[in-house]
């Protein structure tokens, strides 16, 4: 049935926590408040007080409590009100979560989930306008995961929950009152398997999470142009679905790579390493890459709107690879 | 404590030979408040602590040979030979590791402890740091909401006086640092560390308040490191007066309780030359294991990254 982004969630919280009772919920504002953005309405009133946590504001101890539930048997999702503020948690994420597996020898995998929203909403300015797939998808031992649908989101979440290994789950605020086909019941999504959103066969747009809409809605306006996009939603940042990508190019021997962070360092640029790589003799044009400029997020919207990738800087760069006049 | 102090007389000499790298941070002169701790505990019970945790995985009874072959960085480590002397692991005792970021373990105690309580089991969670992580967010986080929620849990400062090369009064708006249990509505205890028998009883106290009543206990030992910080820090150094060492080498924990052993009629000269031989024996052992263990396969660099498994 048809169903919000941030239904979607609830109902993949809801469900595995019906499955299996070692999965609990913790982070501030999840129970009494039902959800900063209420992704985790009714489940207090459901599972109780012992499995839906409130917690003060503390992302540092909260993920730590997490991590070291996880490795005595427990299958915690924390939650993080955003992943702006989980920087004060990236010493557990980064140090405990994500390396406990492989200083141990094997001996103590951290089935945990943390999750929030990412990247920008409208006007929250510097401090709460932010990317960060590629600092958590740069750490060996982690998963990242970045749904765009209600769909991918619920069944997402399910394999997240499921996975034995830190899973990192980043949504994005404004994509929790998007609305989309969700199937019912038990149905997971893979980690590590890309989706092909559109086909075409002129140009390849590669992106992710709430990129994938601006993907999408480019690919709309450059149809009407005779433009055909092959809009490939990686739906996980890490693993990377690789071949997705390079079967991609393969039939449209180009590409435009969209991502919601900075250029440096960013997602981008590693996929267009490994088209370059992998791709090398099947390009007919450089990739092209659209990401936020290189500035803090900026509050005046006229600023911030500048600051965005949007659906016309994605239409520039495809015509760009095209080489058509924009 | 024999045992652990010819094990890391030991380590000193393999770490001159260079048979074991990196970071390397001896307990000696700590010895009677990790084993005291450690001896009133369970083994279904945990315990998680610092980088410097060689003496406490053996006192919980990790063999050895295994602790010694993970410091030389061979597969028949603890951990594999990938964690190395800071990260000795042992999910058969329950171990939960030595951890390298100071203060970054005390949040996961926390959770140990809320692990248990979710499941309705008496174990508890006993938590080793130095004092100077008391100075760090973590500890506030971890120790607020183990206050807040109740937790079967055991917070142990080991009091060695330093953090590095920073003492305590340095550092710490308080001297007394137990009482910072009372911004957790916690209850607190100070003891002296050098004295293992008074460390087991204090720390049996809350175990047993932990276990029965769900109450978490901050515990200040007040001990002494006898070495530098590691391996790399000279044993006096610039923060400290060899004067001072020498006078708190004076209380050396296992002379303590050798001499109440005496006194007692326990154990008499040749029964600690005895013992001597004996731990002598194991720690030699050990290195012999340590150094005939093969160094990881070149496979173990890509294995243990992640699990290929759900659930």
């Amino acid at each position: 049935m048809i169903r919000t982004y941030r239904d979607a969630l609830n109902l993949a919280l809801r469900e595995e926590m019906q499955r299996d009772d070692r999965v609990f919920l913790m982070g501030e504002e999840v129970a009494v408040y039902q959800g900063a953005y209420k992704v985790s309405k009714g489940l207090l009133q459901e599972f109780g007080e012992m499995r839906v946590v409130d917690t003060p504001i503390t992302e540092l101890g909260f993920a730590g409590v997490g991590v070291g539930a996880a490795m005595v048997g427990l299958r915690p999702v924390i939650e993080f009100m955003t992943w702006n503020f989980a920087l004060l948690a990236l010493d557990q994420v980064v140090n405990a979560a994500a390396k406990m597996l492989y200083m141990s020898g094997g001996q103590y995998n951290v089935p945990i989930v943390f999750r929030g929203p990412n990247g920008a909403a409208l006007q929250l300015a510097a401090q709460h306008s932010q990317s960060w797939e590629s600092w958590l998808a740069h750490i060996p031992g982690l998963k990242v995961v970045t749904p765009a649908t209600p769909a991918d989101a619920k069944g997402l979440l399910k394999s997240a929950i499921r996975d034995d290994n830190p899973v990192i789950v980043l949504e994005g605020e404004m994509l929790y009152n998007t609305k989309g086909e969700v199937p019912d019941g038990d149905v997971l999504v893979p980690l590590g398997v890309a989706d092909r959103k559109r086909a075409g066969d002129h140009c390849s747009l590669i992106t992710y999470g709430k990129m994938v809409l601006v993907a999408l809605q480019a690919a709309e306006q450059l149809a009407q142009e005779g433009i055909e996009i092959d809009v490939i939603d990686l739906r996980t940042v890490r693993p990377m679905d690789v071949e997705s990508i390079a079967a991609s190019v393969r039939r449209t021997n180009r590409a435009v790579v969209v991502e919601e962070g900075w250029e440096i360092a960013g997602i981008g640029a590693q996929i267009v390493d490994f088209i370059q790589r992998e791709c090398f003799d099947d390009l007919d044009a450089p990739v092209v890459r659209v990401h936020q400029v290189d500035t803090p997020m900026p509050y005046a919207k006229n600023l911030e709107r500048a600051a965005k990738p949007d659906v016309a800087k994605t239409i520039a760069a495809v015509k760009r690879v095209m080489y058509v006049e924009a | 404590m024999l045992l652990q102090r010819r094990f890391e007389e030991r380590c000193a000499e393999a770490y001159a030979l260079g048979k074991i790298g990196g970071f390397c941070h001896l307990y000696i002169g700590q010895e009677a408040t990790g084993t005291g701790a450690i001896a009133a505990l369970r083994d279904d019970d945990y315990v998680i602590t610092t980088y410097r945790d060689h003496a406490q995985a053996i006192a919980r009874g990790v063999p050895p040979r295994a602790v010694m072959a993970e410091l030389f960085g061979r597969a028949d480590g603890v951990s594999r030979g990938k964690g190395g002397s800071m990260h000795l692991f042992s999910r058969e005792h329950n171990f939960l590791g030595g951890h390298g970021i100071v203060g970054g373990h005390i949040p996961l105690a926390t959770g140990v402890a809320f692990a248990i309580k979710y499941r309705g089991r008496d174990q508890v969670c006993l938590c080793f740091f130095g004092e100077a992580a008391v100075n760090n967010g973590a500890f506030h986080e971890a120790l607020n909401m183990a206050g807040l929620w109740k937790l079967p849990v055991i917070y142990l400062i080991e009091n060695n006086r330093y953090g590095m090369g920073t003492a305590l009064e340095r550092a710490s708006a308080i001297n007394d640092i137990a009482e910072r249990a009372r911004a957790y509505d916690m209850p607190r205890a100070v003891v002296d560390g050098q004295d293992v028998l008074a460390v087991r009883q204090v720390v049996g106290e809350a175990v047993e308040r932990a276990r029965t009543e769900q109450i978490p206990t901050l515990i200040e030992a007040r001990t002494y490191r006898f070495m530098g910080h590691s391996m790399s820090d000279a044993v006096s150094g610039t923060y400290r007066s060899k004067a001072e060492l020498e006078e708190h080498v004076k209380r050396d924990p296992i002379t303590v309780l050798r001499s109440m052993m005496q006194e007692r009629g326990e154990i008499d000269d040749a029964g600690v030359a005895a013992l001597d031989a004996e731990v002598r024996a194991v720690c030699e052992d050990a290195w012999n294991f340590a150094d005939a263990s093969p160094e990881p396969p070149i496979e173990a660099l890509t294995e243990n990254v992640v699990v290929d498994t759900t659930s």
